[in-house]
């Protein structure tokens, strides 16, 4: 079980490193001068900002340092929680930018992948247990897993938002509110959040049910399955565990998807205008704001190490066979 | 085991019967009719129509009609003639962005199943570093400092990102095989690594590879349309994630011009969707106990 | 007589047809009886001894019965069958290693298997430790994953798991080839004394390892191309058979009795025909040196000798 960990960590840990890295070296691997480009692109517009960028791109960036140098500043820069200063919404940095619109996706994020997951899962059960549901639910599944996040997205601001008008198509909270606990508030909160979950939990439901269908019969067609039934035993007995034993690989799945539904969340936010990682990164990307760019970057690479160490340790409190610490878990 | 009497029936001609199934299969059929018809739509039909896509043509905001298939943009572009267009991107991408990440997977996974050791070590370390990279996000940053993005570059760097799920399949895969008796036997007869690799190992798992090329093909064109719906798109063509990009910067939802944004997202849907059901049908081409009667 | 099988035909559904893997099997197995089961890959002794108690999905009862302790099996009906597999028709599977469920602690899951047959675990619990130390496991195995275990542990494990409700008839399903030598001969002994203390009445042992079912077998049945060709005691099959086949099998095996039988197998010239249009007459005619116009014919059942029996038109020769 150490031993497990131990790998996990390091393939972590070099993850992170990896994307720091990678983070540190576009800027200065791409043709031209980006951050140069950047700067003269923005100083028309914002002139004092460009100053501050100017001084902060000098500290760290700066290009008579050499370049280990220059590596070095950034990681002692980073583990100050300095992640620089954000042209777009400038004074403030990009840590604090970053940190306003965290809750939001969060928000957005959690609830869909908890639930895509636990339906999905249940869906996929049923269907592998029902010849008739299965001939239904397969193709759905399918279509749902095909369908680009934003389209769906799209279709759903169409129908509920414009045609039915039910829902609001943009924001996070209507704009003659301020944000205050109150329980219009909330409520607004939630009018505004129903589309976009909505939109995220149908299609990584899909890929959760087929998963789940194709694991459970998986199951039921390995060799203690047949042993236990060629001992007579119940059916009932023989799919909790065909059940039991599939959920496994799903919790290794839901840790090896969420660099997809995350990126999923960040064009559902763009549809929506949801005031989310994704709208900020769509406002980087069009104001060119690379020092914040990489900041929601650096958060989602934090974010997804993160809920994958949680899998693991959920997929070691359920599998034995990891947590007796010899083979046959997953590496 | 339920398998042996079959077997001894039909050693020969397995590839023809494979081929046999596959053509006779709804699956396949229905998902390879859908994939193909939309291909040859966006080959042959930027041959009929204009070359510049983005070219304003007719009155603006118009419904679809008869001179105008899919309707107009904002604009006055053609909505057709971008679909068109757009269609011929995807593939492209798909294409180019899927093969990319197959030959890495498949070339990393081999070197590291049919080495072992520290050749093992390392590379499964570096598969799983690339697995769990949020790979969309790493895209979003290389290519917004692009100043000029092609459909081309797009590929390539859609490619580098998502080979890891392949490296591992085929690597578990040539575990289990690289220890068969026709493996030994050409080990002793003296034949080299990459040949047996080659010879021995890649037919006897021809069908799985089938299905990962065909599921990296879909997942890149997904790629793509989501790059390009930030506004990463290729600079200088048209692609389905594009259209879908412009028709919302330019609230065709509030004005109700559903022509330009159904289109390209349904095309996606239709040609994902229907590599998934191709690959389904495949599966159970290739494995005779899903062929239900 | 414990069991008696009378013209047995299952066939597997292929989109091809039907191949006939038992076409018109029949035996009986008196009590105590071991019988041993041998034959190439392919001539049906798998499918068997799997109809006797659970056919998989592709396998079709076709014809004929199988009647245990004096009452029909329904071999044909799923639902059926299901009161009697364990109590009375028991199998060892092939796949020992992979048979127990790896995500339960043994013990939980012999409980949780006893009480949806109806069974008391509590009741049946001493026997059961008695029934493992006997193999020499220890009670804590029931507390143990089964990825905790060695292959051999595993494998005695469901030898008594498999045995626990004393059925009248067992069948052991290749249950040595995926062992080393010693552990195949402690294997085999255990079954022996399995049947010497009564926990299984008959047993029928299906392999293709003449030499190792030739240490415990009473009576041996040569299989061939879903037929029976030969049923003679042990001593009898493998010192004077009588069937061209058998003589090919024996002739093939190394001087008494060693593991190498099953690659030596290959060395009869030929192949087996195919079961999906088995050609009339004697299957074996287009291998067997001795084939003459008869063969075309199909072969009469000859008893040569008490309890020996062969289908062949030259067996009185």
């Amino acid at each position: 079980m150490g031993r497990y960990f131990r790998r996990k960590l390091l393939i972590y840990g070099l993850t992170f490193f990896i994307a720091v890295s990678i983070n540190f070296a576009v800027p200065r691997l791409m043709p031209g001068d980006p951050v140069a480009r950047m700067l003269t692109r923005n100083s028309v517009s914002n002139l004092e900002s460009s100053e501050a960028m100017r001084g902060y791109f000098n500290d760290i960036f700066g290009l008579d340092v050499p370049l280990w140098k220059q590596y070095l500043n950034y990681w002692v820069a980073l583990f100050q929680g300095d992640l620089g200063v954000s042209v777009f919404a400038f004074p403030a940095p990009v840590s604090s930018v970053v940190a306003d619109a965290l809750p939001y996706t969060l928000a957005l994020l959690l609830p869909s992948i908890l639930l895509s997951w636990i339906v999905g899962n249940a869906m996929g059960a049923m269907a592998a247990r029902n010849k008739f549901l299965d001939n239904g639910a397969l193709p759905i599944g399918y279509v749902l897993t095909a369908v680009p996040y934003m389209w769906l997205a799209i279709l759903l601001a169409w129908v509920g938002g414009i045609i039915l008008g039910w829902f609001p198509v943009a924001g996070g909270y209507s704009f003659a509110l301020t944000p205050a606990f109150t329980w219009t508030f909330i409520v607004d909160l939630v009018h505004h959040w129903v589309l976009p979950f909505l939109s995220l939990f149908l299609v990584a439901l899909g890929g959760w049910a087929i998963g789940m269908r194709n694991l459970v019969i998986y199951e039921l067609e390995s060799d203690y399955a047949n042993y236990l039934q060629a001992l007579g035993a119940p059916n009932r007995l023989v799919r909790r565990y065909a059940f039991r034993n599939a959920v496994l690989p799903q919790v290794t799945g839901l840790a090896l998807q969420l660099g997809v539904v995350v990126g999923g969340a960040l064009v559902t936010e763009v549809v929506f205008a949801y005031p989310g990682l994704g709208s900020l990164l769509l406002n980087a990307v069009s104001n060119q704001d690379f020092f914040l760019l990489q900041g929601i970057l650096l958060f989602i690479v934090i974010g997804v190490l993160v809920f994958n160490f949680l899998a693991d340790i959920v997929y070691v409190l359920i599998d034995p066979r990891t947590r007796l610490g010899l083979e046959g878990g997953q590496s | 085991m339920s398998a042996e009497v079959v077997l001894q029936t039909e050693v020969v001609g397995r590839r023809n019967e494979h081929l046999y199934f596959a053509l006779r299969n709804p699956k396949v059929a229905i998902g390879l009719g859908i994939v193909l018809a939309l291909l040859v739509l966006g080959l042959v039909g930027p041959f009929f129509l204009s070359d510049s896509p983005n070219e304003y043509v007719g009155p603006k905001s118009e419904a679809p009609s008869g001179e105008y298939w899919l309707g107009t943009t904002y604009f006055g572009q053609d909505v057709f003639t971008q679909f068109v267009h757009g269609l011929r991107s995807s593939y492209l991408v798909g294409a180019l962005g899927g093969g990319i990440s197959f030959v890495i997977g498949l070339a990393i996974g081999f070197a590291a199943g049919y080495r072992g050791g520290m050749v093992d070590e390392i590379l499964n370390m570096i598969t799983n570093v690339v697995l769990v990279l949020p790979a969309l996000a790493v895209l979003i940053v290389i290519s917004s400092y692009l100043e000029v993005r092609g459909v081309v570059t797009q590929a390539v760097i859609i490619g580098i990102f998502s080979w890891p799920w392949v490296a591992r399949a085929v690597r578990a895969q040539t575990f289990t095989l690289r220890n068969r008796d026709y493996v030994d036997l050409a080990r002793l007869t003296g034949k080299r690594a990459p040949q047996i690799i080659m010879r021995e190992i890649m037919p006897n798992m021809a069908s799985y590879l089938l299905m990962s090329v065909i599921l990296l093909f879909g997942g890149a064109i997904l790629f793509a349309a989501m790059l390009d719906f930030i506004g990463l798109g290729p600079t200088n063509a048209v692609s389905l994630g594009t259209m879908m990009q412009q028709s919302m910067a330019w609230s065709s939802l509030h004005l109700g011009m559903w022509w330009w944004f159904v289109p390209p997202g349904l095309a996606i849907t239709l040609i994902v969707g229907a590599l998934y059901i191709t690959n389904v049908g495949l599966d159970e081409v290739f494995n005779p106990k899903l062929r239900e009667m | 007589m414990t069991l008696e099988v009378e013209d047995l035909q299952v066939h597997y559904r292929t989109m091809k047809g039907d191949v006939r893997a038992l076409d018109g099997v029949s035996f009986s197995l008196a009590d105590g009886e071991i019988v041993g089961l041998a034959g190439e890959s392919g001539c049906g002794k798998t499918t068997l001894g799997k109809s006797l108690i659970r056919l998989d999905g592709r396998m079709q009862h076709v014809g004929g019965k199988a009647v245990l302790d004096g009452a029909e099996l329904p071999i044909g009906d799923d639902r059926a069958m299901n009161t009697h597999r364990w109590k009375e028709v028991s199998i060892i599977p092939q796949y020992s290693m992979s048979a127990l469920n790896p995500t339960r602690k043994i013990g939980k899951m012999i409980a949780e298997l006893l009480r949806s047959r109806g069974k008391s675990y509590r009741e049946i619990k001493g026997e059961l430790v008695h029934r493992l130390e006997l193999v020499g496991l220890s009670e804590k195995v029931l507390d143990n994953y089964p990825i905790e275990l060695s292959g051999g542990m595993k494998q005695r494990v469901v030898m008594v798991l498999s045995t626990l409700l004393d059925p009248s008839l067992l069948i052991a399903d290749e249950v040595t080839s995926a062992l080393d030598v010693t552990n195949q001969k402690a294997v085999a002994e255990t079954l022996v004394r399995f049947r010497d203390m009564g926990f299984v009445k008959s047993m029928i042992v299906v392999t293709h390892d003449l030499s190792l079912v030739y240490q415990i077998a009473d009576t041996i049945m040569i299989m061939y191309a879903g037929r029976i060709v030969e049923k003679a005691p042990a001593e009898t099959i493998i010192k004077a058979p009588k069937h061209p086949y058998t003589k090919a099998l024996i002739g093939a095996l190394p001087e008494v009795g060693l593991e190498h039988g099953d690659e030596r197998l290959q060395s009869i010239p030929g192949k087996p025909p195919q079961l999906l249009n088995p050609p009339t007459g004697c299957r074996f005619r287009d291998r067997c040196p001795l084939a003459s116009d008869e063969c075309a014919e199909e072969p009469p059942v000859v008893a040569v000798d008490a309890g020996h029996e062969v289908s062949c038109w030259k067996a009185e020769d």
